[in-house]
């Protein structure tokens, strides 16, 4: 475009009108483009809020006919028109939660190991089995999780361990108390551990990856072990980029479905031990929706939908808040 | 270019206007989807006429017709006849089947095993905990029960086949009328919730000391070993394709507005417990009178047709006394011209 009327102001003779034409058009096409770009942007704001509006219209009546016991209560019986939400919220909390104390760890771990001390011949095959790990359908993770990882991990080996140490200690042991089933909380945490694995090893090791040499060569010079080197350098230099992967990956591990409802037990009802079976909003969803009548039933499955939505809303806001206290605090 | 997106427009004009309005659309039960399949592909060689069938569940199936976007629904839960002269459906039973308690214990074999309603309801609400419970053990005298868990195996997804368990268990416990109920879900107080029959039957026979409930097929196809019953005339009787027939016998068709009969716990010294049947629902007076008259054609000849290929699936095919009933409702009741 501006070749073409810089051209046009070489060979014609009138050369303040072709200008200002030629400037004219690039006005209206960038105004267009301001546009569009705007648009875009602003189809998002809309969706979400059309989103979020849809939800809570459709979930109103559970609400006016429940009020606050949808949130207490933890009866899931169609057939008697009783329903409340507190299993499905504390099943979804409670795999997340599992998910989270395992996989951050496990995946930061990788990501440090993999941009510190990897040797160079094996950072691409590790690299790429975690990003092949990410582009897995959830549904895959479900069918490992029922024939594989219950049958032949959970079952003979993980829970009756877990029954047999932690389960005999007074006090916490109703924590992981009960038959070994196979299914249940803990089982889909651990799925969901390994879902959210990449997500916070791939986003990690990006960020780990942009921190300047010279200031880890600037640690080791002062003799800083690694420990230091990662504990005082790069994490604090790229907390945003990680802190934005485990949030990620904290809303992959709220929303999933199929994988946690293959393994959770779809029991709706809260037990005090994490080996006993639960469900998670998604997964009540996904199961009672097809055949929910319309009415309450169908009511309240939407109100669980809006209460997911409000959860992830809460913590990715709560991740925001944590993220602007880092910078003031870093700034002082 | 042109030529390209001309030709395409006209052949999508001729298969328009050339076929039939396309093919006979349901949707709801998945419960008799295989048999419909069947029927659908058989069908579709006499005469050339297909079925779009969407297996989406009962209660959808519902949603479906009554939002006209099909010609017909189908459900396992049958509509009560107060709510089919309200939304002027016309409801007949298509096809039947059973549904049979499958467990897995070391010893046992198929038929080793009796149980009846009462105490099948004290398992499933957790009453119940182990093999060798007394209740067990006095129907049982022959068989040696191990003191070992019971593993109650449940649908966790809405289905006709757990709306008809519930509703045989409602039916012989008052225990479990008052404090459960029948539908196509419902709370359960014990158990694993397992994905459709196949993943009932995959639980059960992965996990020892498991009872579920499935499809007669479905516990034939898998080699499951299921559980005799003592039916409503207090008769031992074991899941076969007669114990399902004499349930469906002994059950009053003609006096049941909208043929309205939940063939669970049906009298008879052979009737099997827990028989089900799956219905369709179609307008009285539908919109698209050529669509709806097409569809019946097509349940004329599933049933003067299919009935074998109906019992090659494990399915039983309606008595002829019942569809002669629902041929004469068809020709008095529903608007074909």
């Amino acid at each position: 475009m501006t070749a073409s009327a810089i051209q046009a102001t070489e060979s014609s003779g009138s050369l303040p009108r072709d200008r200002s034409g030629a400037l004219g058009r690039l006005k209206v096409w960038d105004a267009g483009f301001r546009f569009m770009t705007f648009g875009a942007a602003s189809l998002v704001l809309f969706l979400l809020l059309g989103v979020a509006i849809s939800l809570f219209i459709g979930a109103l009546p559970a609400f006016r006919h429940f009020g606050l016991d949808f949130f207490i209560s933890d009866s899931w019986s169609p057939p008697k028109e009783r329903f409340g939400a507190a299993a499905a919220i504390y099943g979804t909390l409670a795999t997340s939660i599992i998910a989270m104390l395992i996989g951050v760890p496990v995946g930061l771990g990788i990501a440090v190991f993999l941009t510190e001390l990897c040797p160079p011949a094996l950072r691409r095959p590790i690299g790429i089995a975690i990003e092949l790990l990410a582009g897995i359908p959830s549904i895959i993770y479900g069918i490992w999780g029922v024939y594989y990882f219950k049958p032949f991990i959970m079952q003979p080996y993980v829970q009756p361990f877990i029954i047999g140490t932690l389960g005999a200690i007074p006090g916490i042991g109703a924590l992981f108390a009960g038959p070994p089933l196979g299914y249940g909380i803990l089982t889909a945490g651990l799925v969901l551990a390994v879902m959210i694995l990449p997500f916070v090893t791939a986003i990690s090791r990006d960020v780990f990856e942009t921190v300047p040499s010279v200031l880890k060569e600037a640690a080791y010079g002062v003799g800083a072990t690694t420990f230091e080197v990662v504990g005082n350098i790069v994490l604090p230099y790229t907390r945003v980029g990680v802190v934005g992967g485990v949030m990620l990956a904290l809303g992959r591990a709220l929303g999933e479905t199929m994988a946690v409802t293959f393994v959770i037990g779809n029991a709706t009802r809260i037990s005090t031990s994490i080996l006993s079976q639960g469900t998670t909003i998604s997964a009540m969803i996904a199961n009672q929706f097809a055949d929910a009548d319309p009415g309450l039933f169908t009511s309240s499955l939407l109100a669980l939908g809006f209460i997911l939505f409000i959860i992830t809303f809460v913590v990715l806001a709560l991740a925001r808040w944590m993220l602007a206290r880092l910078e003031v605090k870093a700034e002082r | 270019m042109y030529l390209r997106s001309f030709l395409s427009a006209a052949v999508v004009a001729a298969s328009v206007s050339c076929a039939w309005a396309g093919d006979i659309s349901g949707a709801g039960a998945t419960f008799p989807f295989p048999i419909y399949a069947k029927w659908a592909d058989a069908y579709k060689k006499a005469t050339g006429n297909g079925l779009n069938y969407q297996s989406i569940g009962s209660g959808a199936g519902i949603k479906q017709i009554k939002a006209k976007t099909v010609t017909f629904g189908a459900t396992d839960a049958p509509l009560k006849a107060k709510d089919l002269e309200e939304s002027g459906l016309e409801q007949w039973p298509m096809v039947m089947g059973g549904i049979v308690p499958v467990v897995n214990l070391d010893g046992v074999k198929s038929g080793d095993l009796t149980i009846d309603g009462p105490t099948l309801a004290k398992i499933f609400m957790g009453k119940i905990t182990k093999w060798n419970d007394p209740a067990i053990k006095a129907l049982n005298a022959k068989a040696t029960l191990p003191d070992l868990a019971i593993a109650v195996i449940h649908r966790a997804d809405g289905s006709g086949t757990t709306f008809n368990f519930t509703n045989y268990l409602s039916k012989v416990s008052p225990d479990w009328n008052s404090a459960i109920g029948e539908a196509t879900s419902v709370e359960w107080p014990v158990g694993i919730g397992a994905k459709g029959n196949d993943g009932v039957a995959n639980n059960v026979a992965g996990t020892k000391g498991a009872i579920g409930y499935v499809e007669y097929a479905y516990a034939k196809q898998n080699h499951l070993t299921y559980a005799d019953m003592l039916n409503k005339a207090g008769k031992a009787v074991a899941p076969t394709m007669e114990a399902f027939q004499a349930a469906a016998a002994n059950a009053d068709w003609a006096k049941s507005p909208g043929f309205y009969v939940i063939l669970t716990d049906q009298s008879g010294d052979q009737s099997w417990p827990l028989t089900a049947a799956t219905f369709i629902l179609m307008y009285k007076k539908p919109a698209d009178v050529t669509a709806s008259n097409e569809a019946l054609k097509f349940f004329e000849y599933c049933y003067d047709k299919g009935g074998d290929m109906a019992k090659s699936l494990d399915y039983i095919p309606m008595p002829d006394n019942v569809v002669a009933l629902v041929k004469k409702v068809w020709t008095t009741d529903i608007q074909q011209k």
